[in-house]
């Protein structure tokens, strides 16, 4: 009987802690952008550089309904999320075929080396040249931002592969396609997904410095413009709503994460 | 010429420091449905001499068949092989684990779930094909392994300490399950091992391998009062005690060789 209440208390013990952490993390929101405001208000910081959460505020209502906002946003959010999937993508596709063939491998080490310490970004100029300055040259430079990074990260993962499972494949006469199939992929998944994490923040960049570069449309150009203009409202007002897509995605990877890793 | 014939196989490891001498002159054959144990202290090659029953390692010299065929790069010989832990896939489903074979060899079909659940219901494990390796004990793991193992109708059981990583209960059960399900279904094995008693109750004939290089030393028939009886009671019988004393003095006396 007693053991019934402990653990009635202990659950609502359990209750109590996650709302007070709701509660703080609201408070924090809340008192940053009061402080914010008030701050501009009083002037204590420059309200021409750093805006106000009323001014942002007031120009997202009139670029939603001007319905320019949703085009910019519309189409960078479509540029990152098909920069971050070939980024990762290519990048498995790289591991693999680094697994497959070990000469290979040894051979482009060097090689990868060199580009992953590359800043990608530094080859925009020349993607836009090439590919034109539209959305391609984005889009690419939202992958290849990645695909370095993911590719060596994944072929760790595919190499540390406990290889006694890979005995258990061969004891069967597996072919090498079938072992990594059968085993090097799937015990590679929460590799692959933690790069994807990492990725959803570095496909943001890729694009948004692509934006800035090609300037014709985007919340990149929006952020690039506002700056020529000397409207940092415009400027902020992008930021923040690119934190809040990046946090979407975030949250999107993780819940796959869920779905893919449960069984572990 | 046995079922298993191993023929003056002769192994050598390269690195780019030495060229060890992994095993020398291996020599032996093993009879259809016969239990026969390599033992042999840590180090001496005798895992080596199993990856290359196997067919997973070319030996340096020698050759070795199964059943009048070589074993390297023959995609028809189905050999049955049990590691030191159970390594099931653990995003796979007990059931999935189980007909592992199966699907590699795209012999999977209508029958595949039968024998699945056949199989897992012959080593004591009746319901769990839904379930995830996670879920079950270490020596419930095992057991599947085995499952795993005889799923594919291998020809030959080869076995490298598979008992090892089990607690000590664990291990008698299994031993006397895996002793009875390869008597059942009348499998030729080869069990890798260190464990005197283990290679006594287990086996037909024990193979002592002397280490640095691994070289047959001794065989070792174990009396047919031992061989009927299952291994559990085997221990607790009067002539194991007997034979236990003669390997055990047999790898002391090389162990002092091997430190002069």
């Amino acid at each position: 009987m007693s053991t019934k209440i402990l653990y009635e208390n202990y659950k609502k013990s359990l209750i109590n802690e996650k709302r007070k952490i709701r509660f703080f993390q609201l408070l924090i929101l809340v008192v940053f952008i009061s402080l914010w405001e008030i701050a501009s208000r009083s002037k204590w910081i420059d309200p021409l550089i750093f805006s106000s959460p009323q001014k942002i505020w007031s120009l997202f209502i009139e670029k939603i309904q001007d319905g320019t906002l949703i085009m910019h946003a519309n189409a960078t959010l479509f540029e990152t999320v098909l920069g971050f999937i070939i980024g990762t993508m290519l990048g498995t596709i790289l591991a693999a075929i680094l697994w497959w063939s070990p000469f290979f491998s040894k051979v482009v080490d060097p090689y990868l080396v060199v580009l992953n310490a590359m800043p990608k970004v530094a080859l925009g100029p020349i993607l836009i040249v090439v590919m034109g300055p539209g959305m391609t040259s984005i889009i690419t430079m939202g992958a290849i931002i990645s695909v370095i990074i993911s590719t060596i990260v994944i072929y760790t993962a595919f190499r540390e592969v406990d290889p006694n499972y890979l005995k258990v494949l061969q004891t069967f006469n597996a072919t090498r396609f079938q072992m990594f199939k059968e085993a090097i992929l799937p015990a590679s998944f929460p590799t692959i997904i933690s790069t994807l994490k990492v990725n959803v923040g570095l496909s943001w960049v890729g694009v948004i410095v692509g934006e800035f570069l090609v300037s014709s449309k985007g919340l990149g150009y929006l952020i690039i413009y506002g700056f020529q203009v000397f409207n940092f409202n415009l400027v902020l007002m992008s930021l923040m709503i690119i934190a809040i897509f990046a946090t979407i995605m975030y949250q999107l990877v993780e819940l796959l994460e869920r779905k893919l890793v449960k069984t572990r | 010429m046995g079922f298993l014939s191993v023929s003056n196989v002769h192994h050598t490891y390269f690195s780019s420091e030495a060229a060890t001498d992994a095993l020398q002159d291996i020599h032996f054959s093993v009879e259809k449905g016969e239990f026969v144990s390599i033992l042999g202290a840590s180090g001496c090659g005798k895992s080596t001499l199993l990856s290359i029953i196997a067919g997973l390692l070319t030996p340096t010299m020698g050759t070795v068949t199964i059943d009048g065929q070589p074993v390297i790069d023959n995609e028809q010989l189905s050999i049955g092989y049990m590691l030191q832990q159970d390594y099931l896939f653990p995003w796979k489903t007990i059931e999935e684990n189980v007909t592992l074979g199966l699907t590699i060899l795209q012999k999977k079909d209508e029958q595949s779930r039968e024998i699945a659940i056949q199989l897992l219901q012959d080593v004591g494990l009746p319901h769990v094909e839904k379930k995830f390796p996670r879920e079950l004990s270490g020596g419930m793991r095992q057991r599947v392994a085995l499952a795993r193992t005889l799923a594919v109708d291998p020809k030959i059981l080869l076995l490298d300490e598979p008992f090892s990583a089990l607690d000590y209960k664990s291990k008698l059960t299994l031993e006397d399950l895996v002793s009875k399900m390869l008597k059942d279904y009348s499998k030729t094995a080869v069990l890798v091992t260190h464990d005197i008693g283990e290679a006594i109750a287990m086996s037909d004939r024990i193979f002592l391998l002397s280490a640095k290089p691994g070289k047959l030393y001794k065989t070792f028939e174990v009396p047919q009062e031992l061989i009927e009886l299952p291994p559990f009671e085997t221990r607790s019988h009067a002539s194991y005690s007997t034979l236990f004393q003669l390997i055990w003095k047999e790898l002391e006396s090389l162990e002092h060789e091997n430190t002069l």
